[in-house]
């Protein structure tokens, strides 16, 4: 039975180290940005995933305490890594990319990079530099109509 | 047996973070760099359970937790740097 353990272990570190080595290889090997996305978030995600499901298999074999803790590495970074690949790739489409060399996104509307609409902070600002100016503009209409409204009754005192 | 495996694991994942390192340093791009420091923050947190399975402890779980917690932040973080010139609008 201790055979078996070690073999699993054994297999599950050789998988986990050839998979996060690939990974790594690829993200120098392949030509440009958006492969080069393609090889870490996924190889590595497995060849972690692989080492950690073998940690975990070795302290419940052999220490005799079985640790949950490794799941939940994995289950976050499995969690996480599309998140962090959308992240990268909007902001390589944004830096490295043309509207006018990308074909049409399904749906209605652009990419949603490119659209200034997207800006929701860019839109707040205006919105808030608008009633600004809206303010300012009552403001002088208001002092206006006093100024004239004092200079008009010292014509009538006069 | 398994401390060849171990043995093979560790070199694999080394030579996969000096990798990473010459990937961030001649870029040619921001977002490759980020995708870099991503992945050496991801091989950092196989070493290190590699290294707790190596000394038998269960006590580098809680830093490779911190590890991938730091990771994901700092990534996201960089990457909403680039896209819009500001962390927390």
């Amino acid at each position: 039975m201790e055979l078996f353990w070690e073999i699993l272990i054994a297999a599950l570190l050789v998988i986990g180290g050839f998979f996060g080595l690939v990974g790594s290889f690829g993200l120098v090997k392949l030509p440009d940005p958006m492969t080069r996305l393609h090889a870490p978030t996924k190889a590595a995600t497995l060849g972690v995933g692989a080492v950690l499901i073998g940690s975990m298999v070795y302290f419940a074999a052999f220490k005799g305490d079985l640790s949950l803790h490794e799941l939940m590495i994995t289950l976050f970074i499995f969690l996480t890594a599309p998140i962090t690949a959308h992240f990268i790739a909007k902001a390589n489409l944004l830096r490295d990319w043309r509207p006018e060399r990308l074909p049409p996104p399904e749906g209605e509307g652009d990419w949603a990079v490119y659209t200034p609409a997207a800006d929701t902070s860019a839109l707040e600002l205006q919105e808030v530099e608008d009633a600004d100016k809206e303010a300012a503009r009552e403001a002088a209409q208001a002092a206006a109509q006093a100024a004239a409204g004092t200079t008009g009754s010292e014509a009538e005192r006069g | 047996m398994i401390t060849v495996a171990l043995m093979f694991a560790i070199a694999c994942y080394a030579v996969a973070l000096l990798f990473n390192l010459y990937r961030v340093v001649i870029g040619p791009g921001v977002t490759d760099r980020i995708l870099a420091l991503d992945t050496m923050a991801i091989n950092a947190i196989a070493l290190l359970v590699l290294f707790g399975i190596w000394e038998g402890t269960a006590i580098f779980f809680e830093a490779s937790i911190l590890y991938a917690m730091t990771g994901f932040v700092a990534t996201v973080a960089y990457a909403k740097f680039v896209l819009r010139g500001d962390i927390i609008e």
